[in-house]
């Protein structure tokens, strides 16, 4: 304690360096050590005077500056995400915000307080999580947990200690909650869908539902109970819909109900039969919905202490490896272990690929043996390519063979490797759509991105006016005060690339003296072209890319983009786009940023992660 | 505050030459009246202490009973000198003709009463407190070294200049670390008493190092020694840690507050014995220096407090309250409510259709005759203070009160009021201060962009007069000609009031829902009409934000307290203030009535809460026990106690005519903005930052107390620890802080607070 405060109050001041940076910021050069000193001290105590603590309210967010190290340098920067100026302009202007308005609710009703979604769960998750962890420790709603400490109710603890084994929980419903019961599950499974979704909606979002819990999870787990057995899909799926509201409601705690809600589950993943027309209907969705929801709650509820992902494992394993085992059933448990994650099915079912492919190959070109049994084993062949293609494309590295496959997954081998390239494939396309930034302005704060395809003809009027977008952009990028790490910055570099569609690219090397930064105190925005150009300095390459540069004749290249590149030093970019776009070329695109540390930087544009 | 802090140091030049004088002065009627020998020194010092320091009334009335002995004794030439060093100068003419009495007790001259005398002195006092208070101080460091014996006689200069005294500052964590063993070493039970030396030694021998510009031993120093300190002066540590260099002590208002008033400590007179005896075989001058020149010990007899004891009273910026700063006579009974009559069938119905709510008729019995009672003897005398008179609509305004209050629930720990929530979505500008109108009819808001909002929480819409083109047209005669000036054209349910020019911080309906006061971040407090919904006046005195302001529960005066550390008292028809309240050494934050509009109570940053009596503008009281800056107030309906809720969580409540702490209400985790007693005092409720409404058992609380003559006497209480118990009620809202709690007439409790998502 007496440490923690000794922190604080520590006398820290502000840097020497820091007064360097700022009297060099306007122009004051040559400090002296000692002067830098007594200033730094003055500077620290004025501002100590000034930043009193807050009175009122205080902000919740974090000051947002994030925190970065390399190279023997540690820096503080703004978060600067790339927006695409494209999508903003865009968007429909945002809603003007809603004027302040007064809404009353009932706070408390002659000292209880009602259930209604103005009022925080009358149990929070917290208090229900404790309850079934530690349930000698539950404290009712309003009880302090100070008053435990108090003697007298340590007296009352140890006089109803025997009592108070078991917790009470008033599982009396209010009339208005058993009219709310009844509703809601007859809705639950009733005809009407519009009324279903609605219901469904109540019971993932109402905050007061706590009490009824235990109701409804009886309610769910007779259901299955009885409509497993008439082979009732309908009723099953509505049933399986009302544990997944359940579930994502963020105000229950389900974990003292499993051991209803799991046996219900698990019926309907792997129960033999779950409809009447097992040739028709497709009973396949609920048992992959239901494997779903079981990997949800073994990945909320799994603990030490109960076990729940590896019971489960282990009971889907058990019949899975039973030879008599139906194909259903079979379909049941594989989907039951694939949803549990890629480990589960690194482990346990990629082993087995080749046992379940013979009897997948029994079934296909063996003796006719029954259209229910064909059809199992069909989706039991697309589950498993399903599952283990992604899994393997990451496994096993490039190129795939499809003899090779063969030979280690046996019959379901050839397939794989074919679902495997598609899955690479796939990862490939979306890692190049998310790459396909073509411009990129970091400024001091605010961050703006302009964003082109080659065939971008969607905004042209940006493009067509460049001198008017990018020379501005360059001036943020030089107005950039020295900071105190860098007290004389090299001349920042930046390497400007120019291409037409299709034409190759050029680059130049535009070199920003640090002398001409004293100019910060310009406003980029305010900031006019011809008081620019002078900052620009063309070192070698092409003409060509100068031209619109000086707002010259822009004209007939139109689908020209100009981007200044800096270099961002290698260990700094986490933050940056990944440009494999400006490797290749593929995309005529050109990044505008900020060199960080022009110490490291070198003018080849290097792709980073 | 630029009187309070500066004074001091313009006045310096001039009070060294004149010390010299006022110190014999000072120093004769001390030994003569008191007529102490000289062997009991100690008893010489409690005794003129006291006098010496005490606030500024009580200064006065030792000035004048001094004048008055210098008189009797034909010492005529020190009574000049007296007067004149008192800044009394221009009496002296009136008054040196005048017979003994008259120049003792009426300064002015005037045959005022002696509470009167003391407030008309008040404005010249203003001016010359600075001097009165430098000038009673060295009377003290005079007697002082005649006590110890010392060998280095503390100059004038030494008090006056504050740490220009020059030590070895190597010594000066030796000293202090001496005098904490010798304190860990003595009797548990002076321990504790003792202890409350340590904070504000160290912080005047901190000063002291800095002062004389040792900067690294007073680092070192403060390193050393403050994790020893109470976490309660936290804040106050951080400011001064950050204050190393001479120069820095320069307009520094922390450092100001400990030059200009003493720290209070209450002591038994063993354990001071114990800790004198101490000092002077250790030949400690330094810290006995310190001692004597910047805290001040209220000694008593008896048993030394208990560590418990000591920890709920302290916790201010200046220590305790002294026992002479509660001791004046508070008229905390209710004014008698004026006879209205019974209201007949007729003008019942009369009445309602005023309002504007027809309800059915029932006959009622005489609620009126029950009502009047005889006069409190604790209450004020009717014409204390002048008040408005009663208008008509006021009058159908309480028969309107009187009706619902028959009609109201009973409360207590088995029937709990129902809590109706008034939550503001979409306020992105930030809800500052929230009030209702005592029929709960309107909310006001002010909010941080400036603005204030009225709403109507009735199905009766909120219409302005029409405009003064749309007036003439109207028949003046005619039998509904009230109605008729309304414009139901711009009705609605909410209207808004623009005319500050920074965030709005306080809020206040006048009792007959006609105005609308607001205080400001601009330092302005104005006031709205809520016929027009335009503002009338914009009240300037504040040279700083305003912090909060409240009508008088009979209208017409209002309070405002900001950061410039006074409080004022206004009369809405007056651009000036009437009284200005000045004593909190940082600042006021909540101001609020006594419910017979006699006093006011105001609590501050410096979390000491003080009432004041608007008659005299005298502070009357001081509670100090709060651990952080206080954000509430709340008088019980009766008159008698007082809540108050801290930044710390904690609600402590108040005996205001025994000047007491009687109990501490523990459960809040985050400051308590929002206190009210329900209609008849049995419950008090407590709004949040932490999201909740806390109810509370305020029947027991006060009940439980017993308040014999020792306890009234002494001042030392300890609290019972029943905080459980009397929680009544906890309730949470989503994601709601509580700034504002009311109570309708009929005792149902409305909440408000900006929802924050």
């Amino acid at each position: 304690m007496a440490e923690e405060r000794r922190s604080k109050l520590s006398n820290t001041l502000l840097p020497t360096e820091s007064m360097k940076g700022i009297a060099e910021s306007i122009g004051v050069s040559q400090m002296q050590e000692e002067t830098c000193q007594v200033l730094s001290e003055e500077v620290s105590y004025r501002i100590k005077e000034i930043a009193q603590p807050l009175y009122g309210f205080h902000a919740q967010d974090f000051i947002p500056f994030r925190f970065a190290s390399g190279g023997g340098r540690e820096l503080y920067f703004y978060e600067e995400k790339e927006v695409d100026l494209s999508d903003i302009i865009n968007t429909p202007l945002p809603r003007v915000p809603l004027d302040v308005s007064m809404k009353a609710h009932w706070l408390s009703i002659e000292g209880v307080q009602p259930a209604i979604p103005e009022n925080p769960p009358p149990a929070p998750k917290e208090q229900q999580k404790a309850e079934s962890t530690e349930p000698l420790k539950a404290v009712k709603p309003g009880q302090e947990e100070e008053g435990q400490l108090q003697g007298k109710d340590k007296k009352k603890l140890l006089e109803g200690s025997a009592m108070k084994l078991k917790p009470r929980s008033t599982h009396e419903l209010s009339v208005e909650q058993q009219l709310y019961y009844k509703e809601i599950t007859e809705a639950c499974v009733g005809s009407c869908e519009a009324k279903r979704a609605e219901a469904l909606q109540s019971i993932a979002t109402d905050p007061g539902l706590y009490q009824m819990l235990p109701r409804f999870s009886t309610f769910i787990s007779e259901g299955v109970r009885v409509n497993v057995v008439q082979n009732n899909l309908a009723l099953l799926i509505y049933l399986m819909r009302m544990v997944k509201a359940l579930m994502d409601n963020p105000t229950l705690y389900l974990e003292k109900y499993l051991h209803e809600l799991i046996p219900a589950v698990v019926t309907c993943i792997v129960s033999r039969q779950l409809c009447l027309r097992p040739d028709v209907d497709n009973h396949w969705a609920l048992r992959d919905f239901a494997a779903r929801l079981m990997a949800q709650s073994c990945k909320t509820f799994s603990t030490t202490t109960n076990n729940i992902q590896s019971r489960i494992t282990k009971t889907f394993t058990k019949s899975w490896l039973d030879e008599k085992t139906q194909w259903t059933t079979r379909y049941g448990c594989i989907a039951g272990l694939a949803e549990l994650g890629h480990d589960v099915i690194k482990t346990l079912i990629i082993p087995r690929l080749q046992v379940e492919g013979s009897r997948v190959k029994a079934v296909n070109e063996g003796p006719i043996v029954g259209n229910i049994d064909k059809i199992g084993a069909d989706h039991v062949q697309s589950l498993l390519l399903k599952h283990c293609a992604p899994v393997l494309a990451k496994m096993r590295s490039p190129p795939d063979n499809q003899e090779q496959y063969r030979v280690e997954y046996g019959y379901l081998g050839p397939m794989l490797c074919t679902h495997v390239v598609k899955a690479r494939a796939q990862a490939a396309m979306q890692a190049q759509q998310v790459n396909r930034t073509t411009l990129t302005i970091t400024q001091p704060r605010p961050t703006l991105t302009l964003s082109q395809g080659a065939q971008s003809s969607r905004t042209p009027s940006i493009i067509k006016v460049p001198s008017s977008i990018t020379l501005p952009m360059q001036t943020l990028v030089s107005a950039r005060p020295s900071t105190p790490t860098q007290p004389s910055p090299p001349p920042t570099k930046f390497i400007v690339m120019s291409s037409s569609t299709g034409s190759t690219t050029t680059q130049q090397v535009i070199t920003l003296s640090s002398a001409q930064s004293s100019v910060t105190s310009t406003s980029p925005v305010t900031s006019t072209v011809p008081s620019l150009q002078p900052l620009v300095k063309l070192e070698g390459g092409h003409t060509q890319g100068a031209g619109p540069l000086s707002g010259g004749g822009g004209a007939s290249r139109t689908m020209q983009k100009y981007i200044v590149v800096s270099l961002p030093p290698a260990g700094d970019s986490k933050t940056l786009t990944p440009s494999p776009a400006l490797e290749s070329n593929s995309a005529t695109s050109v990044k505008l940023e900020r060199a960080d540390s022009p110490a490291t930087g070198n003018q080849s544009p290097q792709p980073s992660h | 505050m630029a009187a309070v802090q500066d004074g001091p140091i313009e006045l310096e030049p001039e009070n060294e030459i004149k010390t010299e004088t006022s110190n014999e002065v000072l120093g004769n009627p001390g030994d003569a009246s008191g007529g102490v020998p000289p062997t009991a020194p100690v008893a010489a010092v409690a005794t003129e202490k006291p006098a010496a320091a005490a606030a500024d009334s009580t200064e006065r009335q030792t000035l004048l009973a001094v004048l008055q002995f210098l008189k009797k004794s034909k010492l005529f030439e020190s009574e000049e000198i007296l007067r004149r060093e008192a800044g009394l100068l221009n009496e002296i003419g009136d008054s040196q003709g005048s017979g003994v009495g008259g120049a003792g007790l009426g300064g002015g001259g005037d045959a005022e009463p002696e509470s009167g005398d003391a407030s008309s002195l008040l404005s010249r006092v203003a001016g010359a407190a600075a001097t009165a208070s430098a000038n009673a101080t060295p009377a003290p460091a005079k007697v002082t070294p005649v006590v110890t014996g010392g060998e280095d006689q503390p100059d004038v200069n030494v008090v006056l200049a504050a740490y220009s005294q020059q030590g070895d500052p190597v010594l000066y964590p030796v000293y202090y670390s001496g005098l904490k063993r010798f304190i860990d070493s003595v009797l548990d039970c002076h321990r504790a008493e003792l202890s409350q030396v340590f904070y504000p030694l160290f912080v005047h021998m901190y000063l002291e190092l800095v002062y004389n510009q040792y900067e690294k031993e007073a680092k070192a120093f403060f390193e050393k020694f403050h994790g020893d300190q109470e976490c309660y002066y936290k804040d106050d540590l951080r400011i001064l840690s950050g204050l190393t260099k001479k120069e820095h002590m320069k307009g520094n208002e922390t450092l100001l507050d400990f030059r200009t008033s003493k720290f209070v400590l209450r002591i038994s007179r063993d354990s001071y014995q114990l800790l004198k005896r101490h000092l002077q075989e250790r030949q400690n001058n330094q810290i006995w220096n310190i001692i004597q020149e910047h805290l001040y010990i209220d000694i008593f007899d008896g048993m030394p407090r208990s560590k418990g004891q000591i920890d709920s009273m302290s916790g201010s910026l200046a220590g305790e309250a002294k026992r002479e700063a509660n001791k004046a006579k508070v008229f905390y009974g209710l004014l008698k409510e004026p006879e209205i009559e019974v209201p007949l069938d007729d003008e019942d119905e009369e009445a309602e259709n005023e309002e504007g709510k027809p309800k059915k008729k029932k006959p009622k019995k005489d609620s009126t005759g029950s009502k009047s009672k005889k006069q409190d003897p604790n209450a004020p005398q009717q014409s204390r203070i002048p008040l408005p008179e009663l208008k008509d609509s006021d009058k159908l305004d309480k028969i309107m009160n009187m009706k619902e209050a028959t009609k109201r629930v009973r409360l207590g720990p088995e029937s709990l009021p129902s809590i109706c929530f008034y939550t503001f979505l979409n306020a992105y500008q930030g809800l500052t201060a929230v009030d209702f109108t005592d029929d709960s009819s309107l909310v006001a808001g002010g909010f941080a962009d400036s603005t204030v909002r009225v709403w109507s929480v009735t199905p009766k819409k909120l219409r302005g007069v029409k405009t003064a083109g749309d007036l003439s047209l109207i028949d003046k005669d005619s039998d509904d000609v009230l109605e008729r000036i309304m414009d139901e054209k711009t009705a609605s349910e909410s209207k808004n009031l623009y005319g500050h020019s920074g965030p709005v911080y306080g809020i206040s309906f006048s009792p007959d829902r006609n105005y609308l006061l607001s205080c400001s971040e601009d330092a302005t407090v104005r006031l709205w009409s809520l016929q027009t919904f335009t503002c009338l006046v914009g009240y300037k005195g504040h040279n700083y934000p305003v912090w909060d302001t409240q009508f008088s529960p009979y209208g017409y005066y209002f309070i405002s307290g900001g950061h410039d550390r006074v409080a004022r008292l206004w009369a809405t028809d007056h651009y000036q203030p009437l009284r200005i309240f000045s004593g909190h050494l940082a600042d006021i934050t909540c101001t609020r009535f006594h419910p017979n509009s006699n006093y006011v109570a105001t609590g501050s940053a410096d979390r000491t809460i003080r009432l004041w009596d608007i008659l005299t503008g005298n502070c009357v009281r001081i509670f100090t026990g709060h651990k952080g800056p206080i954000h509430s107030l709340a008088f019980s309906p009766n008159g008698k106690f007082l809540a108050s809720g801290a930044t710390d969580g904690r609600v402590l409540l108040w005996d205001i005519g025994h000047g007491l702490m009687i109990g501490e209400l523990k459960g809040h985790t985050d400051t308590v903005y929002a206190l009210k007693f329900s209609r008849d005092g049995e419950i008090l409720a407590s709004g949040s930052m932490d999201n909740t409404v806390r109810l509370w058992d305020a029947l027991k609380a006060f009940d439980d107390i017993e308040t014999d003559d020792f306890t009234a006497a002494t001042g030392h209480i300890t609290l019972p620890e029943n905080s459980q118990e009397l929680l009544l009620g906890s309730y949470m809202t989503k994601s709601t802080p509580v700034i504002h709690l009311h109570f309708t007439r009929r005792n149902l409790l409305l909440g408000a607070g900006a929802y924050n998502p």
